[in-house]
């Protein structure tokens, strides 16, 4: 539908081919965009899967070694074990470019590098289980670091890829073919006025030849 | 760029075991709890690089989450509790390629 309120003139006309180029231009652009977030999307979604379904199997097996070590030792004392850890991390961030999204990166510190000191008791008071428990979460640790890395990728990813593709879609189903349109209608009225001119001549011709010389065309 | 730190929320018996690594636990037994901590490390902004919270507590705080999830930091991560997963985790993993792709082009 062309609007009415467009005005039929050469130079809105060449205006809005100039406006249709760049759409064009702006569309295909925005579809390879959108094409490659999507080929990286469906990367990090399999990657997301295999970690997090480790990490959950990683987490479960410690959680159930922790609830027998939480069954063979009083609360109290399971508190005191922990209550001071002798180790720390720390997490450094660096962005990475996905085709114009920033993802993060984690890059991980411990405090202490000896893996022992992620045990902060002594071993006399507290079972076995607790040992087990602990290097089965340390161990998972990676995988939870990495797997916060893909989600977070992911999350964003996916919030990137609506926006182009509402933007492709708009661009292909709105702006492009309202722009086609109205260049039809300025064209049409144009080439009206044109006919309505050369009529408007021949009939002033036919008026002045008559007047003159007293005979008529046609 | 200065170091991030990590935070586990949970009930107590899912998180404590993360203590041990040096990661920054704070275990709450209500929801509520679960969500002023929550607001409380978002206040603390960007201090915290990747936030773990039980899939059980995420439940009940999922309007916090998904408002947090367009942002760069933290990035907020569901993990199984003690009492095992519900599956929220691969669920969320499905909202978001539906949220992309439009429909859900998994299996």
């Amino acid at each position: 539908m062309a609007s009415i309120t467009i005005k039929p003139t050469r130079m809105e006309l060449n205006r809005i081919k100039a406006r249709l180029k760049v759409a064009r231009r702006g569309h295909k652009l925005l579809k390879d965009k959108r094409d490659e977030l999507m080929r990286q999307f469906m990367l990090v979604i399999k990657e997301n899967r295999l970690l997090r379904e480790k990490v959950e199997s990683g987490l479960a097996k410690a959680m159930g070694a922790m609830s027998v070590a939480s069954a063979l030792m009083s609360p109290e004392m399971l508190e005191q074990a922990l209550l001071y850890p002798k180790q720390s991390v720390e997490v450094r961030m660096k962005y990475k470019n996905i085709m114009g999204v920033n993802v993060p990166e984690y890059e991980f510190r411990t405090k202490n590098d000896d893996p022992s000191e992620i045990f902060p008791y002594s071993y006399a008071m507290t079972s076995g289980e607790l040992d087990d428990a602990i290097s089965i979460l340390s161990e998972t640790l990676d995988d939870m670091l990495e797997l916060a890395r893909v989600e977070k990728a992911m999350q964003l990813l996916a919030q990137e890829i609506e926006k182009t593709r509402r933007r492709v879609n708009a661009l292909e189903y709105v702006m492009i073919p309202e722009m086609e349109q109205n260049i039809k209608y300025i064209r049409m009225k144009l080439e009206e006025n044109e006919r309505g001119n050369i009529t408007r001549l021949m009939k002033v011709k036919d008026a002045i030849l008559k007047e003159a010389h007293g005979y008529e065309t046609i | 760029m200065s170091g991030y730190k990590i935070a586990v929320i949970g009930d107590k018996d899912s998180v404590i075991g993360f203590k041990a690594l040096g990661l920054e636990v704070i275990d709450v037994n209500t929801p509520a709890e679960a969500k002023e901590a929550f607001a409380g490390l978002l206040r603390s902004k960007d201090e915290y690089a990747i936030i773990y919270i039980t899939e059980q507590l995420a439940d009940k705080l999922s309007d916090e989450i998904s408002a947090a999830k367009d942002k760069v930091t933290p990035a907020v991560i569901l993990i199984p509790s003690k009492s095992g997963t519900l599956g929220m985790g691969m669920s969320a993993l499905k909202k978001a390629v539906e949220r992309a792709i439009g429909s859900d082009i998994l299996q």
